[in-house]
């Protein structure tokens, strides 16, 4: 099968998945503000957070029992590199309201001025940290 | 009802997550190394997500609202500024340094790999960072 169709296939999933959540629930699916504000005082209003969040920890999980070759990799980087990234993650898109599916499918989605310029300030500064990792 | 349905939002997510590859951070790296053996899959991923949405968000926010006269919550600033650019920016770092981005964090948790916790850990305390120091 070509390499390309399988990555397309998961994208229209992912398209259909937040075709859910803003037809369902009015929501745009940004998961680093769902889980951020989550974060917060419990409230009836953000108890959808929870589902989503348990959604999303669990779909996978279940898809692995069927397609296990799907997380057949290594994970490429050690102890280091996952909690300096971590934290910039963490604080980077809470800074900057979104990350690749709030912003990136989402938001270029409504055609989004502050979503695209997101979409592309990470995506080149990503560019940037790789380059710059690979020289050590 | 709307729990049952962001649920199933996350869900749906995950397994498009995994399908497409997006949970692998080699996948990430690569789409980000351009200097070294360059791996577009992200964007077919994007571009399948970005498809499907374009024409549902297009139709739902035509009509102004969801399912059973579901209220839409969209994103209400419109300009670029410094916040927005310079988040964006230091989540691309930490993007490029681990190759994981918030959703794959959490569709990767039941690998239980110690690295990927600890960047989930470390990604949690960023979130936490930024809202203790922010004024709202």
């Amino acid at each position: 099968m070509e390499s390309w169709i399988l990555p397309l296939f998961g994208g229209v999933i992912i398209g259909l998945a937040t075709t859910t959540l803003l037809y369902f629930n009015g929501k745009i699916t940004g998961i680093s503000g769902i889980l951020g504000s989550s974060l917060k005082k419990p409230t009836p209003e953000i108890y959808w957070k929870y589902t989503f969040i348990f959604g999303l920890i669990s779909g996978s999980l279940i898809f692995s029992f069927f397609y296990p070759q799907f997380f057949n990799y290594e994970i490429p980087m050690g102890m280091t590199a996952a909690v300096i990234g971590g934290l910039f993650v963490g604080y980077g898109t809470r800074l900057g309201s979104g990350c690749t599916s709030g912003h990136g499918v989402c938001g270029i989605s409504r055609f989004s001025k502050r979503s695209l310029v997101a979409t592309l300030t990470f995506m080149i500064s990503g560019m940037i940290a790789v380059a710059v990792v690979k020289l050590f | 009802m709307k729990l049952f349905f962001s649920f199933i939002s996350g869900f749906i997510f995950s397994i498009g997550l995994s399908i497409s590859g997006m949970v692998d951070p080699n996948r990430i790296i690569g789409f980000l190394d351009i200097f070294g053996k360059w791996d577009p899959t992200l964007l077919f991923v994007m571009g399948g997500a970005v498809m499907v949405n374009v024409v549902t968000f297009y139709f739902i926010m035509k009509k102004g609202q969801g399912y059973d006269s579901c209220e839409l919550d969209l994103p209400v600033k419109k300009d670029v500024d410094k916040k927005l650019v310079i988040g964006s920016a230091l989540f691309g770092i930490g993007w490029g340094i681990f190759g994981v981005c918030p959703g794959p964090a959490l569709a990767n948790l039941f690998l239980l790999n110690a690295n990927m916790i600890a960047f989930f850990l470390s990604m949690i305390s960023g979130m936490l960072i930024y809202q203790l120091t922010s004024e709202s």
